[in-house]
């Protein structure tokens, strides 16, 4: 008895000292120091070179998409972000000392990307994606600081963040770290070519494109087991951009990188939803980084199989023989023909492969939209239209909210589905129709613009169906 | 074939395809030929109608979406004796110079103002945005919207119609 008990307490004492490391471990790994305020650095105490360079970097990060409210000033902040946790508004990077980060030092700055917390040493919600941006080297961050810290201070604090408890508590972070989060920097990898790991690099930090294009868990973390699998994102589908891409016509490192630089492509179509500022600032930098990119991508796509290959050659072969043909007319419009009519009449006068993209329509037998696993995107082009960027020409599609009705624009998506792809017939698309049409799916819609700083203004369709 | 339209209050029968344009049937069949055929693709917006309570562009609007629905055209916000407040306010602010554009842009601003008579001068710019005027004239534009906008908003004050 006595040693039973003996052996209890030992155990229980072993139990109480390891629990107390843990927590103290814990507690230091969660807590961080204040880094002193420093009064705001003058613009011209940076050098210039390092600020180009920062500019290139914050496109490749997409910096300004977030950290810019519709119709705000670039870099202020202010965008409400919706996660499943509730609302988290983006900071303000410009220099303002009281509203921005002025008062950051360098170290301040670079600790943030690294390690995800503010000067302050407090947690930052991980809509920050630090669990990407912690990869980025002190060079570069070096250099966006240099680029943030010479932008216009702008005197604006965002909103509040709207966090119900617990979420609202930062130390809760360290756990979601602990799980989640591996710190930087990036490691590159030796067996592959300089440009693979500069694609690797820049993928997986900076340009965070998991943070979209991989699915997450329930508490908000990628799912590292289905890396680029394709998500769902402000009510647009984001195409899965591994062995699942369902572009008819594989990506190569070549079309990806057009792609990314002008927005569009001709086998593929144009960049639109969360995507459309993105290749908007991608075609502000250099082109070997957009390249390095593709070419990463690329590989995690992988070398398509034959019988892809053969799939997209039938495909665009099939598109040639179109629009060398005359146009398809039917008169039955009735019945379960009115989809075939609508396509023909409201659709096909765009998109029969006549005219290249992006000032025609794609020919949808190149589409990825109809081989997604939902019809999300194409009700979005269709009801809401692609409008014109500012300033430049682009792709352009007219909206169509003022005459579907449900039941016709869900038979158009259904004959779009059954001619245009061999995958089967979608089984949400009345849904998903009638939660756009009503507005309880909210779909920004994005410009093209890839000249401005700030990101493209953003239409929120507010009004509900009439 | 045979086609049932109701435009500017007006149902009728009309002797065309299903899939053919509203456009076409505006101008050729019941001779409204205030919409505008520019670019036939939906991107100047010169064939502006509205279509219940949206702007809709006719050119790329085939008539076999459209049983049941109301069409209204230029035609039918007022007469030359009795000018809606839209063509009133044109007048007044003589916002039109070769005028081509000028029956689209009034039927998508007329589709904003009869959601909200009130609203301010960046929210018509942005809402006209897909229409496109090669004269220049968009400053009389924004002006003779803004003024229909007070036109409507007295009337709908007053008890009047509009």
């Amino acid at each position: 008895m006595v040693r039973a008990a003996m052996r209890a307490m030992r155990f229980l004492t072993g139990l109480a000292i390891l629990l107390v490391l843990g927590a103290g471990a814990f507690v230091s790994y969660a807590w961080h120091s204040a880094i002193d305020p420093i009064d705001p650095p003058s613009q011209a105490s940076f050098d210039r070179t390092l600020v180009a360079r920062g500019a290139d970097l914050a496109a490749i990060g997409n910096c300004n998409v977030c950290h810019t409210a519709p119709g705000g000033q670039p870099f202020a902040g202010g965008l409400g972000i919706p996660t499943p946790f509730g609302t988290i508004y983006s900071t303000n990077i410009t220099p303002d000392p009281e509203t921005g980060i002025g008062r950051w030092p360098e170290a301040a700055f670079i600790r943030s990307m690294r390690k995800g917390v503010d000067r302050e040493g407090r947690h930052l919600y991980p809509a920050f994606p630090y669990d990407h941006y912690t990869l980025v080297s002190d060079e570069d961050n070096r250099a966006l600081y240099a680029f943030l810290m010479t932008r216009s201070a702008v005197s604006a604090a965002p909103p509040e963040n709207e966090l119900p408890f617990p979420f609202n508590m930062r130390m809760l972070l360290a756990g979601w770290k602990a799980l989640y989060f591996r710190e930087g920097p990036y490691q590159p990898d030796t067996s592959k070519t300089a440009e693979w790991n500069r694609g690797h690099y820049l993928t997986e930090g900076l340009s965070h494109c998991g943070a979209c294009h991989t699915p997450r868990n329930r508490l908000g973390a990628e799912k590292k087991d289905e890396y680029f699998a394709g998500a769902e994102v402000e009510n647009w589908t984001v195409y899965p951009i591994n062995v699942n891409s369902p572009a008819p016509i594989p990506w190569e490192a070549d079309s990806l990188t057009f792609y990314l630089r002008h927005g569009w492509h001709e086998h593929h179509g144009a960049s639109r939803g969360s995507m459309a500022p993105v290749t908007a600032n991608l075609g502000s930098i250099p082109e070997p980084d957009v390249r390095a990119i593709a070419t990463y991508v690329a590989d995690v796509m992988g070398r398509p199989s034959q019988e892809r290959i053969a799939r997209g050659e039938a495909a665009l072969a099939t598109v040639r023989k179109e629009s060398a043909s005359p146009l398809a007319l039917r008169a039955s419009s009735t019945g379960s023909g009115i989809g075939e009519a609508i396509f023909l009449s409201a659709c096909q006068g765009c998109h029969d492969g006549r005219r290249s993209v992006p000032f025609g329509g794609l020919n949808l037998h190149l589409s990825s939209a109809v081989n997604a696993p939902n019809a999300q995107n194409i009700i979005n082009v269709t009801l809401f239209g692609l409008p014109a960027a500012k300033g430049e020409p682009s792709a352009i599609m007219p909206a169509y909210r003022g005459v579907l009705s449900q039941d016709q624009l869900v038979a158009l998506l259904d004959y779009m589905r059954e001619r245009f792809s061999d995958q089967p017939a979608w089984a949400d698309t009345r849904e998903r129709v009638a939660a756009t049409m009503n507005g309880e799916r909210e779909v920004p819609i994005y410009r093209m613009d890839g000249t401005t700083q700030a990101p493209p203004e953003t239409s929120m369709r507010t009004a509900p169906w009439p | 074939m045979a086609v049932t339209l109701t435009v500017n209050g007006k149902t009728q029968q009309v002797d065309a395809d299903p899939e053919t344009p509203l456009l076409y049937v505006l101008r050729d069949d019941l001779e409204l030929n205030g919409a505008k055929y520019g670019c036939g693709v939906g991107q100047c917006g010169a064939c502006t109608v509205m279509v219940d309570n949206e702007a809709v562009l006719s050119c790329v609007t085939p008539v076999l979406l459209l049983e049941g629905r109301r069409i209204s055209t230029v035609e039918g916000l007022g007469t030359m004796e009795k000018p809606g407040p839209m063509q009133q306010a044109f007048i007044e602010q003589q916002a039109a110079q070769c005028g081509f554009c000028i029956p689209g842009m009034m039927m998508r601003a007329q589709a904003l103002l009869q959601a909200n008579p009130t609203v301010d001068e960046a929210a018509v710019r942005a809402h006209l945005e897909p229409n496109l005027c090669r004269c220049g004239t968009h400053m009389r534009i924004v002006k003779a919207v803004m003024r229909a906008g007070e036109l409507m908003h007295q009337s709908s004050q007053s008890g009047g119609s509009t």
